[in-house]
């Protein structure tokens, strides 16, 4: 049986380097190539030596893709085709072209010119890299070969997320990437039309979460900046740069808009307004509203928000600062927070997850005491953190129904799923099991999951033998059920045929042999061999009334094919032996005419 | 077979006698038919012929000759061999046969011919579409439908989807209404026709066909089936809601709909729960089902979905309830005993809610044997609903809560927070929309302390439309904890240091009457005042008086006593008052004469009483306005006809001759008014109105005849009249009865004389008619609001001009409300009047009016004004109007019941566009500079 294979090299039962090889139809492709936040060493990247031990990967791969530019999506990339070696094509699409390498430079600075790395990739092989990638546009079908093709659905989650559906003849599978079921301030829902893909490759970050309206949050997110705004406090939001971030400042500044509000609001990272420009540009991304409104202004044209200066922390009065890292473990956020966290009436709001370690973790679990390091001098103090700790989850993850709700949406045939922790998953695959009954699976990295496939064979019919076929056949609306006909199939030249036994015969040359079946039926019946044959044909005829019967007058009874005789020895007259044939195709209606004559006639 | 060779020769015969009136035709309209027959036979390619017919569809063909035409095209069709020439021809074909007046009988015969031997399959359906033209033209006659659907029945089996498409539509519009009920009782009468089965089964059968677009049509026409008013059977549920699930996007669509109307028809039928022995009422299945395509992949079916649910009234309410919990499963569904014991399993978190940290990890397995459907039921719809990614479904979606939660207090209740919390929604429309719905549920629910932060936020938006719907929302809104009282007492003192006056104050007052009603129901609130709030109170309860509540404030004896007192006697005056208008108008029906002396003074005086009882009384204004204004005219007539200069010879009246022709001037002004101010009239006083302006007519005409001898002019008045005194009996028929003695009786009763008498005698009998005929005495209806508008911006106290330049244009903003305008969109009008006597009326657009409350309007709009330079500032005038025009276009309108007896009568026959005035006028200064240069 053909099947399609699945192995995770990173991201199986776990949240970071998502790389995903799939085998399908003959042709291997990997979908996506990420790094791992929570490693420094080797592991930070994908396992490749899992595909060839040595040399180059272009001859195992037929393409990549990645499905947006998060990093841990797509932060092994240079590695992978520039250290490793692969030169085959990279698809992404057109957003993700534009702001991917931007984050892929500030990885690759942080580690080698703040950390002291070597050995990593350098900033021309990202552009080397980049030089292989092919855009794709949205439900823009793409042939990466003959057979394998490849499209592009929406995604939500970050701007330029997509999902994939990888097709080979008929098998396919779809690989989601992250994806957002709700909609945000900025982006659009993600959608699939009912592709009926053999397999479905989910996330499942949020697998135990059925999040509450979106709209609470969002309320509740303004109402604390406001209220703390109000008072003169200051708001510190610590974000990563790009896709929450946006978000939020579009939340706010509408609120500053319509609320006629004065604090100032800063951003604080020159990334930004790089990625800013992107966002401004790729409006097609974005959701109903800002496309809507875009002619007559950007809503990524900020008024109330301006870029943040290292001086302004220490300016009195109201303001909300957005700064990077989004975990508080480093840089400005951490910065900022030194120095306001000794207010109380200052508020630091924490919109997404943090990893174990950080500061955010920590502050985040209730601790008002803070161990502090200076960089260094080993200077150690404690920091009493005084001001408000808000957690708000804005991540833009499906949680379970929205999962549930893209099975639907796709109706596979089998789910399996990645990037999620491995008790939730178990939880999940449970409930999906349940509901759709398709199998699900979950595979660790490096775990092989292989899915039988039903493919279907396309076959040429006749012409002729359809029509005759269709005339056959009673009305229309019949048409979807299934219907058996008879055909001969000829299997030639790497091509099969359907046509009619008839036209099969004369082009192979053979001649036509007829199978026939025949019975004897043994039967008390007092009466004359004529008249059980008569009384035969009536029997039938009231048994078998849309058949056509005949009797002969010679003596038989010829239901269809089928010939039907009566005989009887000169020793017992009464004990008639009834002779039916049939050939090859009546089988059926021959064996049922058996049965019943041997049941006896009625009297 | 037989049957059929039959009908082709009856045909054949028909056409061959049917060649005969054709060339008659050509005959009596030689230039529509035969040029048409000439082009088409000059026509060398399809292309030309195409390029004719084309030409030919453009120009109307009057109902005599749409027959002529039809055999020509008819002719031209057999004969051709192109297919889209023979295509157009068919859409021809159905064009023509919707010529009014024109019944398509007669080619039904024909149409149904070329039907047998067309083999292009687009034709084909084009003809079916042409037979489904004529077909719905003659409703009535059964014979006709009859054929007609056993054409589209042998037509069904079709390959090609158009085919079958409009075969189905075909059924769905003329399928026969009165088989499928008899059907239920026995299944006798469907075998006298050709096909056994019914219209129903047949067109169900198509709901699985192979061809989205033909599941559509089938769906389409099962409704149409539905609106004709044919009970659809339930046994087509279950195939509906397979539907569902269709790939197609116009096939759910057209399901939900079809879901829905079955959900309608049998609500309380019992269905089972598949893979369970349960069992459930169909509506509450039904209403799970369209819930689920809240989500659906395609946004129009979610629109769809989402406006279907706000009409399910009668669903269980738990069943209601989930739709606003998306954790709460549909568990409900196969244990309905155990469902609070389902609650609790949610309730306590198997899922988590993404709302505090470090919350999501998976807790102990509860009993998960318990099946749980994530995706399906009610849970959640509206959750889904208010957060889809495009507002016109989150605007449904808030529009169905709306009427849900008006139906159920407790939805209600329970919708309140999703409500709120839409007021914060990206787009302005679904805020506005949030704010109205929640002020008409507004008597099922108590805001919260929280929710009211969110609704006082509000009133800090930028968009003024919100402002003003919070406000409106705040006179209605039910704040029930005495805690809130504090909240709101803050903030009404934070928001008069607003820094802009205007919107500022709006807001403040909107607080006000918040806090004033709040504190009818919590003694100690008035405590909390500060003074500038007690004087404020003593204002607004008498500019606001229906919005502020009579309130006990301590320390504030005066104010109390007296405002109790005055509600006291208002209370009882309003009857007394209403004992009086009755009074005085019995008084004055007991004059009979009016040429009496002392009646005119009896008049007078009860005109006077009436105005200010109208003064007095808010609520009687309209009804006594009215009846002054009616005895008004009456007394200018009755003073008109008493006149010296009836009995004077006509050159030495002239003087004489123009009071009176004022008079009547403004007894047809007045007239105008009492039609079309006033609103709550019924036929009888319209009628008794149109008496007193055809008197007033009446009393114009003499004058003319009198001051001006040209036999011409008189003519052409006296033939308006008559024509006035016969659209008068043709709309108030009914009503002749009580007009015994009247005018117009008389009139009537003189007509046939009157129409072939000279016009000089007709003024002459009209000069009796009008000095014998009665006063016609006035019965009031029940309530009666006369329309009036005021301007409260421009205030027209500024004493700043409004400077700019000549030639180009300066806005004038207006802030207006209307109250009890009918059909403010198209009626009100504003004028500018120039000091030169230039006056300008413009139309505001229809989105300039806002309807914050019922009978109220408001109009915010922009006039611009322009004028040549003046020398120094001066006032322009701006005013309201409310234009009408004095064919009754207005009743037919308003009064459907009583368009009835008007049949088809021409409504824009003499349409003498006129106004009226609305609003007292409003002075603005303004100064127009010569440009410089």
């Amino acid at each position: 049986m053909p099947d399609i294979k699945v192995t995770p090299l990173g991201a199986g039962q776990d949240v970071g380097r998502s790389c995903i090889l799939v085998s399908i139809g003959g042709k291997n492709i990997m979908l996506d190539c990420g790094m791992h936040m929570g490693y420094n060493d080797d592991r930070r990247f994908p396992d490749f030596s899992y595909i060839t031990q040595n040399g180059r990967l272009t001859e195992f791969l037929d393409c990549v893709i990645i499905s947006h530019f998060h990093l841990d999506h797509c932060g092994a990339l240079p590695y992978m085709s520039e250290m490793v070696g692969y030169d085959g094509p990279i698809y992404m699409t057109h957003p993700t072209k534009a702001i991917c390498p931007i984050l892929l430079e500030d990885f690759r600075k942080i580690t080698v010119d703040k950390k002291g790395e070597t050995n990593f990739f350098t900033s021309q092989m990202i552009k080397d890299c980049m030089k292989k990638v092919v855009p794709l546009n949205l439900h823009q079908t793409v042939q990466v070969d003959e057979e394998l093709e490849i499209k592009a659905y929406y995604a939500g989650h970050v701007l330029g997320a997509a999902m994939v559906q990888i097709k080979v003849g008929s098998e396919s599978v779809v690989y989601t990437g992250d994806y957002n079921m709700t909609p945000d301030r900025h982006l659009g829902a993600a959608w699939i039309d009912k592709c009926r893909p053999d397999l479905l490759i989910s996330e499942s970050t949020y697998a135990t979460t059925i999040r509450d309206s979106k709209r609470c949050r969002e309320r509740d997110f303004l109402k604390k900046v406001h209220e703390t705004v109000e008072r003169g406090g200051k708001v510190l939001i610590p974000v990563f740069a790009l896709g929450r971030a946006q978000e939020l400042c579009i939340l706010l500044e509408t609120f500053w808009e319509r609320m006629n509000l004065k604090a100032p609001i800063y951003f604080s990272t020159g990334l930004t307004e790089k990625a800013n420009h992107y966002y401004k540009l790729f409006i097609t991304w974005t959701n109903q509203k800002i496309r809507k409104t875009f002619v007559q202004r950007n809503m990524f044209e900020f008024k109330h928000i301006k870029a943040f200066d290292r001086s302004y922390a220490d300016n009195p009065g109201p303001m909300v600062v957005f700064a990077t890292p989004g975990m508080l473990h480093a840089g400005q956020s951490l910065l900022i927070f030194k120095k306001w966290a000794g207010n109380e009436k200052n508020m630091v709001i924490m919109p997404g997850y943090c990893v174990q370690g950080t500061v955010g973790h920590k502050i985040l679990n209730g601790q008002k005491k803070l161990e502090m390091e200076g960089r260094a001098t080993v200077i150690i103090g404690t920091l009493d953190v005084k001001l408000q700790v808000e957690y708000m989850s804005f991540s833009a993850h499906a949680d379970a129904k929205g999962i549930m709700q893209l099975i639907r949406m796709a109706e596979p045939r089998n789910m399996l799923l990645v990037h999620g922790e491995a008790k939730k998953m178990e939880f999940l695959k449970d409930k999906i099991e349940q509901e759709f009954s398709i199998s699900c699976y979950m595979p660790a990295n490096g775990e092989t999951t292989s899915i039988v496939t039903n493919p279907s064979v396309p076959v040429d019919i006749s012409l002729n033998l359809l029509k005759r076929e269709m005339a056959l056949g009673g009305p229309l609306p019949d048409a979807k059920r299934p219907r058996t006909m008879h055909g001969t199939l000829i299997m030639k030249d790497n091509s099969l045929r359907l046509v009619s036994p008839e036209q099969a015969l004369k082009e192979l040359g053979l001649s036509e042999h007829q199978l026939r079946f025949t019975c004897r039926v043994q039967l008390h019946d007092p009466h004359s061999d004529n008249d059980t044959l008569g009384r035969i044909y009536t029997h039938l005829k009231s048994v078998l009334k849309t058949y056509s019967i005949q009797h002969v007058p010679d003596g038989t009874v010829i239901v269809e094919s089928i010939v039907i005789k009566v005989t009887s020895s000169a020793e017992e007259p009464n004990l008639k032996v009834i002779l039916l044939s049939w050939s090859y195709q009546d089988e059926e209606l021959g064996s049922f005419l058996s049965t019943l004559l041997k049941k006896g006639l009625p009297s | 077979m037989s049957a059929h060779i039959n009908h082709v020769v009856v045909v054949l015969q028909q056409v061959s006698l049917e060649e005969v009136p054709a060339k008659k035709l050509r005959l009596t309209k030689p230039s529509k038919s035969a040029a048409l027959h000439i082009d088409l036979c000059k026509a060398t390619s399809p292309t030309d012929a195409l390029q004719y017919l084309l030409s030919f569809a453009r120009r109307p063909v009057e109902a005599e000759s749409v027959e002529g035409v039809v055999r020509i095209l008819l002719e031209h069709y057999y004969k051709e061999s192109d297919n889209s020439v023979r295509l157009k021809i068919a859409s021809l074909l159905g064009l023509l046969s919707k010529t009014q007046g024109f019944a398509p009988d007669c080619i039904v015969d024909d149409a149904i011919n070329t039907l047998n031997n067309e083999k292009s399959h687009q034709v084909l359906a084009q003809l079916l579409g042409t037979l489904l033209i004529i077909g719905t033209q003659l409703p009535d006659k059964i014979a006709v439908v009859q054929r007609l659907i056993d054409v589209a029945c042998k037509h069904l089996s079709s390959t090609y989807f158009g085919v079958r498409n409009k075969c189905l539509q075909l059924l769905g519009c003329l399928g026969t209404v009165d088989k499928p009920l008899s059907k239920e009782t026995d299944a006798g009468p469907g075998a006298q026709t050709s096909h056994v089965r019914d219209v129903q089964s047949v067109i169900s059968d198509y709901f699985q066909d192979q061809d989205p677009r033909v599941r559509t049509a089938a769906i389409k026409a099962m409704l149409q089936l539905h609106e004709r008013g044919m009970k659809i059977q339930q046994t087509i549920y279950n195939q509906a809601c397979k539907l569902l699930s269709d790939d197609y996007e116009q096939v759910r669509s057209a399901a939900v709909q079809m879901v829905w109307v079955l959900s309608q028809l049998y609500p309380e039928s019992i269905v089972p729960i598949p893979s369970s022995n349960e069992e459930i009422r169909l509506v509450d299945d039904s209403f799970g089902k369209i819930c689920h395509m809240v989500s659906d992949g395609s946004w129009v079916v979610r629109v769809q979905a989402a406006k279907l649910l706000g009409s399910m009234h009668q669903v269980s309410p738990h069943f209601l309830e989930q739709t606003l919990d998306k954790k709460l499963m549909s568990d409900l569904r196969r244990k309905r005993t155990a469902h609070e014991r389902a609650k609790e399993l949610y309730a306590s978190g198997e899922f988590s809610s993404g709302r505090r940290w470090a919350d999501d990890a998976p807790k102990e397995k509860v009993d998960t044997s318990g099946v749980n459907l994530i995706d399906s039921g009610a849970c959640g719809a509206f959750v889904h609903g208010l957060e889809d990614e495009m507002y016109e479904v989150r605007i449904s979606a808030v529009e169905a809560l709306c009427s849900l939660a008006q139906s159920s207090p407790s939805f209600a209740e329970k919708c309140l927070d999703f409500l709120v919390d839409m007021f914060n929604d990206e787009i302005e429309e679904v805020r506005l929309q949030s704010i109205h719905v929640l002020r008409q549920i507004s008597t099922h629910i108590t805001l919260r302390e929280d929710q009211l932060d969110t609704v006082l936020a509000v009133l800090e938006d930028s968009s003024r439309d919100i402002r003003e719907a919070l406000h409106e929302l705040l006179c209605y809104t039910n704040v029930s904890t005495k805690d809130l009282a504090v909240p709101v007492c803050s903030s009404l003192s934070s928001i008069p240091r607003c820094s802009t006056p205007d919107p500022g104050a709006a807001d403040y007052i909107a607080v006000l009457v918040l806090v004033f009603n709040a504190a009818k129901s919590c003694p100690t609130m008035p405590a909390l005042f500060s003074d500038h709030t007690f004087r404020h109170y003593a204002y607004l309860r008498d500019s606001l008086s229906h919005l502020v509540p009579h309130l006990r404030l301590p320390g504030r004896k005066q104010t109390a006593s007296s405002g109790l007192e005055a509600s006291g006697v208002g209370s009882g005056s309003l009857e007394s008052a209403q004992n009086f208008l009755q009074d005085s108008l019995v008084r004055v029906s007991a004059l009979q004469n009016l040429e009496t002396p002392g009646a005119q003074d009896l008049l007078e005086f009860t005109i006077r009483d009436l105005l200010r009882l109208g003064e007095l009384q808010t609520e009687l204004a309209g009804s006594a306005d009215f009846c002054a204004t009616y005895l008004h005219c009456q007394l200018l007539l009755t003073k008109a006809l008493q006149e010296k200069l009836w009995t004077m010879a006509v050159p030495l009246c002239l003087k004489q001759n123009a009071k009176v022709s004022t008079a009547a001037r403004q007894i047809l002004d007045e007239t105008y008014k009492l039609e079309f101010l006033y609103s709550g009239l019924e036929t009888q006083q319209i009628a008794t109105i149109h008496n007193i302006r055809l008197q007033a007519k009446a009393l114009q005409l003499i004058l003319t005849a009198r001051s001006k001898p040209g036999v011409d002019r008189v003519l052409g008045a006296c033939e308006k009249f008559l024509q006035d005194v016969e659209s008068f009996q043709r709309l108030f028929m009914t009503e002749l009865p009580h007009f015994q003695d009247s005018f117009v009786e008389k009139l009537l009763e003189l007509m046939p004389r009157l129409t072939t008498c000279k016009p000089l005698d007709l003024v002459k009998i009209l000069q009796t008619t009008l000095r014998q005929s009665g006063f016609i005495h006035l019965k009031l209806p029940e309530q009666i609001h006369r329309a009036s508008a005021t301007i409260i911006e421009p205030t027209g106290e500024s004493d700043n001009p409004l400077k700019f330049t000549t030639g180009l244009v300066v806005a004038l903003d207006i802030d207006a409300t209307l109250e009890h305008v009918q059909d403010p969109q198209t009626s009100v009008k504003v004028q500018v009047l120039y000091p030169d006597g230039q006056s300008h009326i413009i139309h505001p657009k229809p989105g300039d009016f806002r309807t914050p409350g019922p009978g109220r309007v408001r109009l915010i709009t922009q006039v611009y004004l322009s004028h040549s330079a003046w020398t120094e500032a001066c006032q322009i005038e701006v005013r309201l109007l409310l234009a009408y025009s004095s064919s009754s276009s207005k009743q037919s309108a308003s009064k459907p019941a009583w368009n009835e007896s008007m049949g088809g009568l021409p409504t824009s026959e003499s349409c003498i566009e006129s106004t009226i005035h609305l609003s007292k006028p409003v002075k603005v200064f303004i100064m127009p500079k010569p440009a410089r240069r």
